[in-house]
């Protein structure tokens, strides 16, 4: 019997190192261990012999059991190794092929740019207010100091819907609506459509963006003026960003100002963008005209305010390096997908 | 506005570069359009004497010219004669011209005769034409340089002919002055006088704090035969439209070519030299900008000059040679017999300087510039002298102006001027005073400048101060009609003052910044539409009538009640949109013609509709949303569920997909109105509808190019949606017990539909249905003819407790029993 069991144990190691995989290790342990297993056969026939042979046999089969095991313990740790290893080369990838396509939509440029312009003006308080596209020549010329004849109001300037509305051709009729209706302190943006009968070329469209600006308050000066807009350059263009105040002429406003930033290409170096002046000229602004103020019926000794407006396809146009306003408005995919 | 450097500095002496000179004016409020160096890229190119001219032997249409360089040294300059060779085809050179020569190895500016101009000059070499040696080139003024609108009438098509004064050898720039710097100034609408090289020199002297000087007006000697009120009267029978009317009288004119030197002024401030008694009308106007005529006294009959308006329907030749029609509201120079001029605008034929004209009345005047307008529009005639008057002009500058024209003449002897004038001004120009106060200028620029800084910039500006304390009273040059009210004048502190100077502070008051709630709703929806793998497109709000007919709109309906515009730029952008679908077809179309594969993109923007009650008035505006869609496994349901899920961000779920086959822009089976569903404050129920969607109809397809393309849109209307939705967000506890799921198979008619079905098993769900969803549509085996199988997973759950078996069952059984008797529903065995 003992033998038997050494034969066992002998062969039980000998089919060991042979066997490569799970089922095969498995079928060892239901050949040796399993219920009808040669060692369960040799345990189950101990019955017959003496007290003191079952007692060294039974010590000695337990060793083998114990040490057959061990080796299939450790065997079985040695396949699902190999096995798991198999595997993982036989499902290995090429990571370098290419993610399966997710796409996220893009807004468009023009957007992108406003939501920008908002972001900074929101930081300082402004809010952000709108009005129609077609407006009354009242809101659009009138109420904003424009002289009946002014050379915009001509109709080859001003698209017309009938004598009294028209396109408006800027947003700052948003702000005259805002000063009829809403008493100082007032902080808003207006930004919108706007239209200009201009042959539409590189850089001229006939309909456009703007974002329009209005302060009005005790205390406005133009100190404001310049900080608020220097500060409204830095945010968008970058901290290292100057500005400089040119005089100019709106009817709405008096002093008026155009304002140039240091040209965000080349530091103000002079580049191409810049045409070499090293600036770039990127909105109007000035002081309200009391006439404007008047038009709300707000008291001109006491309030004073300042406005500023700018052409949205002018500054996306720079921001992004985009040569050609029509892009815009042919909403190519291949143009838009290229602000994501 | 062309201000050459050389002209400014007659009138006032700086001592800064060309670089600092537009930076300071710029910075004073002249903006800067161009600085332009002339003749910056000449040289070697000298003055030439044409000794000889001999015909070339092989070509008729060049001469060979001998020409005399001086000492010049010179390529091929011959030995023995100490003359040049050169070679040309220009017609007007004749043997003792004084012509400007390009020698061997010279730069002109150029550009040659038909070609574009080169950046850095034009280098010219010898040569032979047809076998003749040519060392070099006789140029014209275009060659060297100057535009074709400035060359001189005498030389316009041909070589330069020269003055005599000049010395062979002699270098061609230098010895006319050509290096010269020109400054195009922007001027605003509101500075009409700084039209003008007085003016420039006034906003010069003020910015640079260096005085200046008028021109000189003084006529030494009145030699002319008689009074200028001898030979002519003047009579303004519109005051209204002609304030001032002033006339001289020169005789013994001799019309000629001017000197260089006028001619010279003229050719950089852009105006062609024509004879001298016209160029020195145009010096003046372009010096004060007080525009002038000349008209010749024999032809002004009767000696009188009648300003009144014209009749309707009178006909009249302008100095252009065209007939022209006037109207009542033309304002017309007549004389005793006659229109002779229209005012402010043109001349006429009839009275023009001719060259053996010997006497002239110099006509310096004031018309209103609005008059001038309307009769430039009407006629279609815009002359440098009507837009002037368009713009403004100080009638006080008649008087000044008249007389320096007469001294120019009497300085280059072209005439002798006539004592006095004819001056007719019924109500002069009174300067505008008003007072001005220091605190209130100090307090909207937020600077603390003295009494006396602001009165030194205010003199600089020849504004005239009185006054004390914080009043300063002040009266402005009548040549400055922009400065009317104190904010004026706080701008003129300003910009003399500085911008620059000025502090940079922030506004002291706080504010809330708040986005207008309808915009934050159509940010949420481009967010949704974004993050679904839309791209936003922008079209234009005008838009050509025609789109409605190619997405096959009928006639009379909504689509077609356009918002016009009376001026477009053309028919296609006449109409404001009412609907944007056209426009989103047009992008993919023009997408799909460059070949790229797939598009999915959208739009929100303003549709218009006249506003039915005040057709005058403002139209409505309503924001639209159009979603497109092509390629890339686009169909109905991919659409329908990018519009649920936007519809759901946006807190509306009950929505409703009604078939439509009527609306001629969809394919009429794969259409759907969008409706929401809502209780009414009654407890009713009502539907509104929120847009359509579908697939664009074959024959629309076919009318954008893309034939045989499925096309998939929605357009829905944004201010539906925002009533509509409710995006507050309420939290309801996970579930604590399980849930059960049962599946059903139906048997139903082919044109039942889902949505239907789907109803009917919601409203008998009781409490517990938690769930249906679709998962199965069949036809085919097993399924007779004009049936479908539709299958759907019905989840239950109650909240509080877990469900018996039986509890399901009992629930469920309901809801096969009502689709049976409802919907004649047969249960297929799964």
């Amino acid at each position: 019997m003992q033998a038997q069991l050494n034969k066992i144990l002998e062969e039980a190691k000998a089919k060991l190192s042979e066997v490569e995989t799970l089922a095969q290790t498995e079928e060892i342990r239901v050949k040796v261990l399993g219920k009808k297993g040669q060692l369960t056969e040799i345990l189950r026939g101990m019955g017959k012999l003496s007290p003191e042979e079952r007692k060294t046999t039974g010590q000695m089969a337990n060793k083998v059991r114990a040490e057959i095991e061990g080796l299939l313990e450790s065997k079985f740790a040695e396949v699902k190794a190999a096995a798991k290893a198999a595997q993982f080369k036989l499902e290995k990838i090429d990571v370098t092929e290419p993610g399966a396509p997710v796409n996220i939509g893009v807004k468009h440029p023009l957007t992108i740019t406003m939501e920008e312009i908002y972001n900074v003006f929101m930081s300082m308080g402004f809010s952000i207010v709108e009005g129609p596209e077609v407006e009354t020549v009242e809101n659009n010329f009138d109420a904003l100091n424009a002289g009946p004849n002014h050379p915009a109001r001509a109709m080859t300037d001003t698209f017309y819907i009938t004598d009294d509305t028209l396109l408006r051709t800027q947003t700052s009729c948003v702000q005259v609506r805002t000063l009829k209706k809403q008493a100082p302190p007032i902080k808003v943006i207006s930004p919108g459509r706007c239209f200009r009968c201009d042959t539409p070329d590189a850089t001229h469209s006939p309909m456009f963006h703007q974002i329009e600006g209005l302060v009005v308050d005790e205390g406005i000066t133009m100190a404001d003026l310049k900080g608020t807009l220097d500060s409204f350059a830095k945010q968008l263009f970058g901290p290292e960003t100057r500005t400089k105040f040119r005089p100019h002429h709106f009817p709405f406003t008096e002093p008026s100002a155009e304002m140039d930033v240091s040209c965000f290409k080349c530091g103000g170096k002079g580049c191409r963008v810049c045409k070499g002046s090293g600036w770039i000229e990127i909105l109007g602004c000035g002081m309200v005209h009391p006439n404007v103020l008047k038009v709300g019926g707000i008291d001109t000794e006491k309030y004073t305010g300042f406005a500023l407006g700018m052409g949205v396809e002018r500054v996306a146009m720079l921001k992004y390096g985009v040569e050609d306003i029509r892009l815009f408005y042919e909403n190519d995919m291949r143009f838009i997908n290229q602000f994501k | 506005m062309l201000v050459p450097v050389e002209w400014l500095n007659d009138y006032i002496k700086l001592d800064v570069t060309d670089e600092e000179f537009c930076d300071r004016m710029i910075m004073s409020g002249s903006n800067l359009e161009t600085c332009e160096h002339f003749c910056e890229e000449m040289s070697n190119v000298v003055v030439g004497r044409i000794e000889k001219i001999t015909r070339h032997p092989d070509a008729d249409k060049l001469v060979v010219c001998q020409l005399n360089i001086g000492d010049r040294e010179a390529n091929g300059k011959d030995e023995e004669t100490g003359l040049l060779q050169i070679v040309t085809g220009a017609p007007n050179v004749f043997e003792g011209a004084y012509v400007p020569v390009a020698l061997h190895k010279s730069v002109i500016p150029g550009p040659l005769h038909g070609q574009p101009k080169q950046e850095g000059g034009v280098k010219i070499t010898k040569g032979k034409l047809r076998g003749v040696p040519s060392y070099g080139m006789l140029c014209s003024a275009g060659e060297l340089g100057f535009e074709d609108k400035v060359v001189p009438v005498a030389h316009k098509d041909g070589i330069w002919i020269l003055e005599d004064n000049l010395t062979p050898g002699e270098d061609f720039a230098e010895a006319l002055g050509l290096k010269q710097t020109v400054v195009d100034f922007e001027i605003t609408p509101n500075r009409p006088d700084c039209l003008a090289i007085v003016g420039m020199a006034r906003e010069a002297s003020a910015t640079f704090g260096v005085p200046f000087s008028y021109p000189d007006t003084a006529i030494q000697e009145t030699n002319g035969e008689g009074e200028s009120s001898d030979y002519v009267s003047v009579e303004i029978r519109n005051p209204e439209n002609c304030k001032r009317y002033v006339a001289r009288v020169v005789t013994d004119v001799k019309v000629e070519q001017s000197p260089w030197w006028l001619q010279k002024r003229l050719m950089y401030a852009g105006m062609r030299p024509i004879n001298n008694i016209v160029d020195i009308t145009n010096f003046v106007m372009l010096e004060y900008g007080q525009p002038l005529h000349a008209f010749d006294i024999n032809q002004v009959k009767g000696g009188r000059i009648i300003v009144e308006n014209a009749a309707d329907g009178e006909k009249f030749t302008t100095l252009d040679e065209n007939e022209r029609t006037l109207t009542s509201d033309t304002l017309l120079i007549k004389d005793a017999e006659r229109g002779i001029a229209i005012a402010g605008v043109m001349g006429g034929l009839n009275s023009e300087i001719e060259e053996d004209t010997k006497t002239i009345i110099i006509e310096s005047a004031n018309f209103n510039g609005d008059s001038i307008r309307k009769t430039s529009n009407k006629l279609a005639l815009r002359t440098e002298a009507s837009s002037r008057f368009e713009k403004g002009i100080d009638p006080n500058l008649c008087e000044a102006a008249a007389d320096r024209v007469c001294r120019l003449i009497e300085l280059i002897g072209a005439g002798k001027v006539c004592r006095g004038s004819v001056d007719v001004y019924p109500e002069p120009e009174a300067a505008r005073t008003i007072d001005v106060r220091v605190s209130r200028i100090n307090y909207v620029l937020g600077i603390e400048l003295d009494r006396q800084s602001m009165v030194d910039i205010f003199e600089s500006l020849e504004i005239r101060t009185a006054g004390e304390g914080d009043i300063i009273t002040v009266t402005p040059p009548t040549i400055r009609q922009d400065l009317l009210g104190e904010e004026d004048y706080i701008e003129e502190i300003a910009r003399i003052y500085g911008y620059d100077k000025l502090p940079v502070t922030l506004p002291k008051s706080n504010t809330e910044a708040r986005i207008a709630p309808d915009m934050a709703m159509r940010n949420s929806i481009r967010e949704a539409l974004c993050s679904m793998g839309l791209n936003e497109i922008q079209t234009y709000s005008f838009v050509s009538p025609k789109g409605v007919d190619n997405i096959c709109i009928p006639e009379g309906t909504w689509e077609r009640e356009f918002v016009r515009i009376i001026n477009p730029l053309g028919e296609e952008n006449s109409v404001m949109r009412t609907v944007l679908t056209p426009n989103m077809l047009e992008v993919l179309s023009r997408n799909y013609s460059r070949k790229i594969p797939a598009v999915g993109a959208f739009e929100i923007g303003n549709t218009f509709m006249p506003d039915m009650f005040n057709p005058a008035g403002l139209p409505n505006e309503e924001y639209s949303l159009c979603i497109g869609m092509y390629g890339d496994g686009a169909d109905f349901f991919k659409l329908k569920g990018v519009v649920e899920e936007m519809l759901k961000k946006m807190g509306i779920s009950d929505t409703m997909y009604i078939a439509e086959s009527e609306y001629s822009v969809y394919h009429p089976g794969r259409c759907a109105r969008i409706a929401v569903s809502r209780v009414t404050e009654e407890g009713g129920f009502e539907t509104e509808e929120l847009g359509i969607m579908g697939e664009i109809h074959p024959d629309v397809a076919e009318n954008y190019g893309m034939g045989g393309v499925r096309i998939y849109c929605c357009e829905i209307l944004v201010s539906a949606i925002i009533r509509n939705s409710d995006t507050e967000i309420v939290y309801s506890p996970l579930p604590k017990y399980p849930s059960t799921s049962r599946d059903i198979a139906l048997l139903v008619d082919e044109d039942m539909e889902v949505g239907a079905i789907e109803r009917i098993i919601k409203a008998h769900g009781e409490t517990i249905l938690e769930s249906v969803k679709l998962f199965d549509v069949y036809r085919g085996k097993q399924v007779e003819e004009g049936k479908k199988s539709v299958a759907f997973n019905l989840t239950y759950r109650d909240k509080d407790k877990t469900l018996t078996d039986e509890e399901v069952t009992a629930v469920h059984n309901g809801v096969l029993e009502a689709l049976k008797n409802e919907l004649n529903a047969v249960l297929r065995e799964m």
